[in-house]
């Protein structure tokens, strides 16, 4: 693998050795095989290229998780361009937003989304020449497009590694998302330390139930085709029943699982474990929030065959410290436990407020192979998220606060901005607070994050509305699904004269907060 | 404690469950039996395993999931009716 410069010849190196083996299957039981992805993923190749799509350019994936949307990840790879994963469950506005603010070359479009999508785009500009699948976790409909319009074979662009391979938009704190730019070097890079924490082999079976717009996806894909492994596609909507998915992850005999922590705590919940043999589990890897100590303690109980990893990391270096947990939770343990030491193919410092190296409490920064190109069309944002030290080396300012515990492990100990973690989702209050002004009758918003002892924060809205009348709260939330993704809905909207305000005039989150009960 | 099975008391005590829990802070009126709680983004994934535990425990029932979704358990009175015929 060190000798690989592209994500995209994992494929082709796998599809040479094991042609025959399940790359990728679906919960309806449709399946690929490794040949046979490489042949597909060659047939989008072929067609993005007469379309004129190549280095350089960004492709859209506008897909439900399917086979379909794999191969379309591996053909937009192969043709020399980047990705960008459009998120399905996001209204059309939002997503319009991101197909216009990367310039997209070309877009892959399930056809029942496409007319809302291009009417929303339509507010930017023109929508992008698109690559309309009628469904796409159904039998053969991406080969149906290609069939369309004959393309001759052309050779699969293997670009220098440090090339663009996909871009992930998340939440932006002035209201729309920003995308995250990120090689194939950095994807590499961290596949190879999966691989040597992890020790995959073709026999393992890998769940997918991060949506492509998710970092953690990144794992579940490359990881599984690196390794012959089979990879199971979750979708998006079984991906929040727990009782079916513990049914599937059964059936399927998954034997890796990574999935931020809300779900696993939903699983032993709610999913009637007991019932299930989950034997063949043997690592079960969670990211992108806190796990509360409660619900892990009863997963653990459930399940106490599989090694646990808490794997931490942003988007912008994907994971960089990792901890392995005891076998057994100390029962007096009532603290979450920490994210650990960082990963090999990277390096980490943490620095105080003047930005200076310090052993207390203090912000992690992180440099390395991994770590993005920068946010995309956003260059003060980028420079305000690096720091340079003293022998050039360039550092991502994480946000996240940490300090080394007694082992020489790193433990969270919160954010140094306004960014929460919702179901593993990072979320910026102040999108949030963007959104609800869209609202004609909102005259001031204010978002805050009120811990839960089972989720890790619920989003409390503080409304007020002047002397207009106040709008009902099930108007509120409808209105919130049109313009915010669903992980950014409050969940409690209250009512308020007036905002408090500091002495400066500005929002007094401090006290909000205080009145919440925090 | 005995519970009330007959149709009114279970459509009130999934209306005062809504209301307190996905809803606190709103005028009781604007929920009505059609409103549709999954489509209008009221009940999200978490609620509806909440939502489902309640009548679960409440009446001693068992509701599958595929029974739970949008197209079968998006208003009070669907949710009346699952529950009705559970009993």
């Amino acid at each position: 693998m060190p000798s690989l410069r592209a994500l995209h010849q994992l494929l082709d190196e796998s599809a040479a050795r094991w042609a025959t083996r399940v790359a990728v299957a679906q919960v309806d039981g449709k399946t690929i095989t490794y040949g046979a992805l490489a042949a597909l993923s060659d047939a989008v190749r072929d067609r993005l290229r007469r379309m004129g799509v190549g280095p350089g350019n960004r492709v859209g994936i506008h897909l439900r998780k399917s086979i379909d949307a794999v191969a379309a990840i591996f053909g937009t790879l192969k043709a020399g361009a980047a990705y960008v994963p459009l998120d399905v469950e996001a209204p059309p506005s939002r997503n319009a937003y991101i197909v216009h603010d990367c310039g997209l070359r070309a877009l892959f479009v399930e056809r029942h989304w496409r007319e809302a999508l291009a009417t929303a785009v339509e507010h930017y500009g023109q929508m992008p020449p698109a690559l309309i699948v009628d469904v796409a976790d159904a039998t053969d409909d991406l080969r149906a497009t290609l069939a369309t319009e004959a393309a001759p074979s052309v050779e699969t662009v293997v670009p220098a590694t440090d090339a663009l391979a996909f871009v992930l938009y998340t939440s932006g704190s002035t209201g729309q998302p920003k995308g995250v730019m990120l090689s194939h070097r950095a994807a590499l890079s961290f596949i190879a330390w999966c691989t040597e924490t992890f020790a995959p082999t073709p026999e393992d079976r890998f769940a997918s139930h991060a949506p492509f717009h998710f970092d953690l996806s990144v794992l579940d894909v490359y990881l599984t085709i690196a390794h012959g492994a089979r990879l199971l596609l979750i979708p998006e909507t079984l991906g929040k029943e727990p009782m079916r998915l513990a049914q599937v992850i059964a059936a399927e005999r998954l034997s890796v699982w990574y999935s931020v922590p809300s779900v696993l705590t939903l699983l032993a919940q709610y999913g009637k474990l007991e019932r299930h043999d989950l034997g063949a589990l043997r690592l079960v890897l969670f990211a992108g929030e806190v796990f509360p100590i409660t619900p892990l303690r009863r997963l653990k109980a459930l399940l106490p065959r599989p090694r646990y990893f808490n794997l931490y990391g942003p988007t912008e270096t994907n994971v960089c410290t990792a901890y392995e947990l005891p076998a057994d939770v100390p029962p007096d343990r009532s603290d979450p436990f920490p994210i650990g030491r960082t990963c090999t193919h990277l390096r980490s410092m943490v620095v105080d407020e003047a930005g200076q190296p310090t052993s207390d409490t203090g912000e992690l920064c992180i440099a390395g192979p991994a770590v993005m190109d920068g946010y995309w069309n956003l260059p003060e944002h980028t420079a305000r998220a690096f720091c340079s030290d003293a022998s050039g080396t360039r550092w991502y300012r994480t946000g996240d606060l940490v300090h080394v515990d007694a082992d020489g492990n790193y433990v969270f100990r919160g954010r140094r901005d306004r960014m929460v973690k919702r179901r593993g989702y990072r979320v910026e209050l102040g999108d949030i607070e963007a959104g609800l002004y869209r609202h004609p009758m909102v005259r001031e918003a204010a978002a805050i994050a009120v811990p839960d002892a089972t989720l890790g924060v619920r989003i409390l809205a503080v409304l007020t509305c002047g002397a207009q009348p106040q709008p009902s709260i099930i108007e509120l939330k409808r209105f919130c699904a049109d313009v915010l993704p669903p992980y950014m809905i409050p969940d409690v909207f209250t009512f308020a004269a007036a905002l408090p305000k500091t002495s400066n005039g500005k929002i007094d989150y401090q006290r909000l907060r205080r009145d919440a009960g925090c | 404690m005995t519970v009330s099975t007959d149709p009114a008391a279970i459509r009130d005590a999934v209306r005062v469950y809504v209301l307190e829990t996905f809803l606190p802070g709103e005028d009781p009126a604007a929920l009505t039996d059609s409103t549709a709680l999954i489509g209008g983004r009221i009940v999200d994934s978490l609620g509806l395993l909440k939502l489902v535990t309640f009548l679960e425990e409440r009446y001693g029932i068992e509701i599958a999931a595929h029974e739970a979704d949008a197209d079968h358990f998006d208003t009070i009175e669907e949710i009346t009716a699952l529950v009705r015929s559970k009993l």
